[in-house]
């Protein structure tokens, strides 16, 4: 089943070649891709996920700041309707200091985000996710 | 003392950290430390992610909560904090270089000049294309007038970071390119001392050959101002093992040393997982002077450069972007506009994007597609050996394997 992934780094970040990567690894599983690329402000980020109203929203970042970076953006894009129950995930390198600590990753899954993936996830545990995916009419749901 | 008079000084090489922290207090140690290193080294602010890309308002928010940032916010700290931070260097004679990656660098080096700081670096191309989504126009406007700043402050010094573009699997003779003309810019500006960077990449002899053309094309171009090289180690994916980022930036150092480098940026073991600390940071420099040191003592080198068209291709690059418009900056406009200028895997609106860099068998970096570049068309480079996304990571982890395999 073909899913239209939309993929995006956070405010701050610049880094892409975690998102050049991720792109072919989703194209590669069979799904279309939209790359929003560097430093996508949150409102960017909202308005394309209203507009192409995707499968599942990936959001990679590895400069460090993605701890506050994604607690900010995720609370944005549940705030809006139409995107309570989007599938949001994000990984990379989160914290400044190595793996995020066990908490702020709670903090990050209570704020909305689907799945957190930390510094050594691949392409593996995207691969079961996004497999795990069952979609619905009103985009994509998780099996839990 | 300004970047040049310093490396001026006893002709051994400068190393300098990239180092940088939310925390005045740690930051202010870690100056201090770079200080008191056993080493010739020029300290370093970096600055964090959000003043970057001109987000004041969620530093503050981060200061607040007290999330650590990669890097010192410098707008968020009153500018008399940053002074009392950096007088002791400034009595010491000892250099502070602000490194801060914004397209958009005008509120910065307003502060810079508040905090009694002239050293930075970046650059209207190499701080827009890989670090922001803002407009090339708009960067090259706002550089413009950051450089005409920049250069009324006593000792003013403007490093192009031009060899880094991406860290990685871009073929050097862009590389030279953007950073001559770059600095070209810078001088256009009104700055009268610049630096030139080259980013070590994947391939000892063909980085060799890269800085003999930078120091050729320099010489030329550049006749009129101050100017030197400065080698940034390794920019990509690195090393897991401490061993291997040992390795890997002890070779750095010899390159510098060899290649006619006047200062190094390093990195330390930490690279490949989180910031690294004030230790790490300074045991990363002494490691690498000592290295320098050693070579600096032994035989010159002997290896033949060998041409593989890398002069010849940055030449042809810097006068096709020289004859586009005597006005730099909108001599780089069109460049990228037009393609006569592209970086490979760049995501940036405005770079065209049809460029491609590959890895040879023999580890050389080299053109795969050149897109619109006035350069030769390279052979096809045939299908490849995986599915396109193992391709691409191992190519990036090339680096990486063959210092981290070495250490096993
Ligand atoms: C190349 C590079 C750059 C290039 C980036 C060019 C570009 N446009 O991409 C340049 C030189 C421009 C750069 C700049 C900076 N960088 Co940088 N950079 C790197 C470096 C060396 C390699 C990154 C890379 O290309 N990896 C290849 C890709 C394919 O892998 P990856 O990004 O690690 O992603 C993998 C996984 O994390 C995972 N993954 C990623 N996202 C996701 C998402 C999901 C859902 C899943 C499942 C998995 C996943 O999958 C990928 C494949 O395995 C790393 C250090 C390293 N790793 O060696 C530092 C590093 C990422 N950079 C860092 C920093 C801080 C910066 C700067 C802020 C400057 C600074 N203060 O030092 C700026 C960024 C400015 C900004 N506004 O953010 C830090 C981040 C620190 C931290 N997290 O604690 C690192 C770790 C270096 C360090 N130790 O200080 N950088």
């Amino acid at each position: 089943m073909k899913r239209l992934v939309l993929l995006s780094s956070v405010s701050s970040d610049a880094h892409t070649w975690n998102l050049v990567y991720l792109q072919l690894l989703i194209e590669e599983l069979g799904h279309d891709v939209v790359n929003l690329g560097a430093c996508v402000p949150d409102g960017l980020l909202v308005e394309s996920a209203l507009r192409h109203g995707p499968d599942l929203v990936v959001l990679s970042t590895v400069n460090g700041h993605g701890y506050g970076d994604g607690k900010r953006v995720i609370t944005a894009l549940r705030a809006q309707q139409a995107l309570r129950n989007t599938p949001v995930v994000i990984g990379g390198k989160l914290g400044v200091a190595g793996p995020l600590e066990p908490e702020r990753v709670d903090e990050l899954r209570a704020a909305g985000f689907d799945a957190v993936f930390g510094t050594d996830a691949g392409a593996e545990e995207l691969r079961r996710f996004i497999g795990d995916l069952v979609p619905t009419s009103a985009g994509g749901e998780l099996v839990t | 003392m300004t970047i040049s008079e310093f490396i001026a000084q006893d002709g051994v090489l400068v190393v300098q950290p990239r180092m940088g922290f939310s925390d005045p207090d740690l930051m202010r140690r870690g100056l201090l430390a770079v200080a008191q290193a056993s080493a010739r080294a020029v300290a370093t602010i970096t600055l964090d992610s959000y003043t970057r890309v001109n987000d004041v308002p969620a530093a503050a928010v981060a200061l607040r909560d007290g999330v650590p940032l990669n890097g010192y916010p410098i707008l968020n700290h009153p500018p008399s904090v940053t002074r009392a931070m950096v007088e002791p260097l400034v009595a010491a004679g000892i250099p502070v270089q602000v490194r801060h990656g914004s397209a958009l660098p005008l509120e910065i080096f307003a502060a810079l000049a508040e905090c009694g700081l002239a050293a930075t670096e970046g650059g209207p191309v190499s701080y827009c294309l890989p670090y922001s989504r803002v407009p090339l126009p708009q960067a090259v406007d706002n550089w413009a007038r950051a450089c005409d700043l920049l250069a009324r402050a006593p000792g003013a010094h403007l490093e192009s970071f031009g060899g880094c573009m991406l860290g990685q699997l871009c073929p050097p003779s862009l590389l030279v390119a953007i950073s001559v003309l770059e600095a070209m810019f810078f001088r256009q500006h009104g700055l009268r001392s610049v630096s030139l960077s080259y980013a070590q990449q994947t391939d000892r002899r063909q980085d060799m050959e890269a800085m003999d053309a930078m120091h050729r094309i320099a010489a030329v171009e550049l006749s009129d101002v101050d100017w030197h090289i400065v080698l940034y180690a390794y920019m990509g994916v690195f090393p897991r093992t401490r061993s291997g980022a040992l390795d890997l930036l002890g070779d750095a150092a010899e390159l510098a040393v060899h290649g006619g480098a006047d200062r190094l940026i390093v990195k330390t073991p930490a690279e490949a997982f989180r910031i690294p600390t004030i230790e790490e940071n300074i045991s990363a420099m002494e490691y690498a002077a000592a290295v320098a040191d050693e070579v600096a003592r032994g035989d010159p080198k002997t290896e033949r450069l060998v041409d593989t068209g890398v002069y010849a291709e940055a030449r042809t690059l810097v006068d096709a972007v020289l004859d586009l418009s005597p006005d730099i900056g909108r001599a780089l406009r069109l460049a990228f506009a037009r393609g006569v200028l592209d970086v490979p895997y760049c995501l940036h609106p405005d770079n065209a994007g049809l460029s491609r860099g590959v890895l040879d068998d023999s580890g050389r970096l080299r053109w795969s597609r050149v897109g619109r570049m006035p350069l030769p068309r390279p052979p096809d480079p045939g299908p490849g050996r995986s599915t396109p996304s193992a391709d691409l990571l191992s190519a990036l982890s090339y680096v990486e394997r063959k210092y981290d395999r070495a250490t096993l």
